[in-house]
């Protein structure tokens, strides 16, 4: 449907321009060219709700009907329409619209992933669900609570760590073979879509640290640059940290940025096999 | 114009408490506020942010997640590795306990006392997770080892595993 709008438009104002070439014997016909019609296509979203305000009132699904034909291509789309024309009291968490911030990781359908980066189902017949991540203490609505994952990324030390620091004016080299091993590691936007997609970060997220904090933990383990190697391995040596990683895959299957948290869950146990 | 300058002394009129108190009918028009905010200390932060923590519910998450052959096959690979070792140990925790009973002279009598469709049902019960749960250890060998790392082998090496299971499953029903 939509490629009919700019061919309509280009031979509008093709005609306009012969008409101008024709002086003014107006044709108001042309002019007053009836905009586009598109026919309405009603579909419904069941989204979660929860609201903080009224704790005894147990989580429900609300449904909303929007014309998707006025509505943009994406979830987030969706989203934003239903809270800014039918409900403003819907809560979700949006940033940038174009997935690099991670803000709207939410379970849609389903599946994990970013509200705007994930397409809406055309099939009208067919509802589309939207609950929060799953396995997450609730805020309000589909805004989960990060706290302990924002701290288990922070228990892995994630920065550079050198004991010989270059001097001032130089800088610490790294070629490009070992720039090529961060390669689909730095490109983690900490989403959380992984790790809450992951049954063994279900069951036990108090100790287990998870596919996205564990990747980031192989990003500084595989950094040529960084001499702490052997004392990050170390924290990750004991039964629930690391090896609560049955490799599942469902980390790896549901990242919107394409990622594979599952191979480098894998590396390091394998290096820690190693040793 | 005229409006424009006649709006501040209309909004200075307006806002003016005197005009209120002159005016009983306007002040029954304008309602109190019905809300009055409350000063806090910052340290009472965390007390208010920890009640409304207990509240929370936990989002739902087994029941509303797509079944997917990654996840599907990994808790098919527990229960049956937990089925297989309650069979494993009971069985030999009865012959320690009752010998004369669970011998394996004993389980082939009873066995071919029973008629084909519960013979060949049983064989089959055995056999599925039996040949699955060692067809999908091998699959985590590979992975341990470093091979099939990736979403696409995951998969294609999960089919492989089904079907193994089917055929050797047959195959173990119908010997």
């Amino acid at each position: 449907m939509s490629f009919l709008l700019p061919t309509t438009s280009a031979s509008l104002s093709g005609v306009l321009r012969r008409q101008s070439v024709r002086a003014f014997t107006s044709s108001a016909r042309v002019a007053q060219a009836e905009p586009l019609q598109k026919p309405v296509l009603m579909k419904e979203f069941k989204v979660y709700r929860w609201n903080p305000d009224e704790p005894a009132k147990k989580p429900t699904l609300q449904s909303y009907k929007i014309d998707l034909n006025q509505t943009g291509p994406m979830i987030l789309d969706a989203l934003i329409k239903i809270k800014n024309e039918m409900d403003p009291t819907l809560t979700f968490r949006r940033s940038c619209r174009e997935g690099i911030c991670g803000s709207c990781a939410m379970n849609i359908d389903g599946q994990n992933t970013l509200a705007c980066l994930c397409r809406i189902d055309r099939n009208p017949n067919k509802d589309s669900k939207i609950y929060p991540l799953p396995h997450m203490y609730i805020v309000k609505d589909l805004v989960p609570d990060l706290t302990l994952f924002y701290k288990q990324y922070k228990s892995i030390q994630p920065w550079l760590q050198n004991d010989n620091p270059p001097e001032k004016g130089t800088f610490l080299s790294l070629s490009p073979e070992d720039r090529k091993k961060l390669d689909g590691l730095y490109e983690c936007i900490l989403c959380a879509c992984c790790s809450t997609s992951c049954p063994s970060y279900w069951w036990n997220q108090d100790e287990y640290l998870g596919p996205a904090t564990l990747m980031q933990a192989y990003r500084w383990i595989a950094d040529s640059r960084d001499t702490h190697g052997e004392e990050r391995k170390e924290r990750l040596q004991n039964e629930m940290s690391l090896y609560r990683c049955h490799t599942i895959f469902n980390c790896s299957r549901t990242c919107p940025k394409g990622l594979n948290p599952a191979s480098a869950i894998a590396n390091i146990k394998l290096e820690l096999a190693a040793e | 114009m005229m409006s424009t300058r006649a709006l501040p002394s209309l909004r200075r009129t307006a806002f003016n408490p005197a005009f209120f108190r002159s005016h009983a009918g306007l002040r029954m028009v304008v309602p109190k506020r019905a809300l009055k905010t409350q000063s806090m200390p910052p340290s009472a932060m965390t007390e208010i942010l920890n009640k409304q923590r207990l509240n929370r519910p936990s989002s739902p998450h087994m029941t509303i997640y797509q079944p997917q052959l990654t996840w599907i096959a990994s808790i098919a690979n527990r229960f049956t590795g937990v089925g297989l070792s309650v069979l494993l140990y009971g069985f030999s925790l009865a012959y320690l306990v009752a010998p004369g009973t669970f011998d394996s002279a004993h389980i082939i009598e009873f066995v071919a006392g029973l008629p084909d469709g519960v013979k060949y049902a049983g064989k089959a019960i055995l056999a599925a997770p039996f040949t699955f749960h060692s067809f999908n250890g091998l699959r985590h060998l590979g992975w341990d080892m470093g091979k099939f790392l990736s979403v696409k082998s995951a998969y294609s090496t999960g089919y492989v595993v089904l079907g193994a299971t089917a055929l050797s499953t047959a195959y173990l029903t119908f010997m």
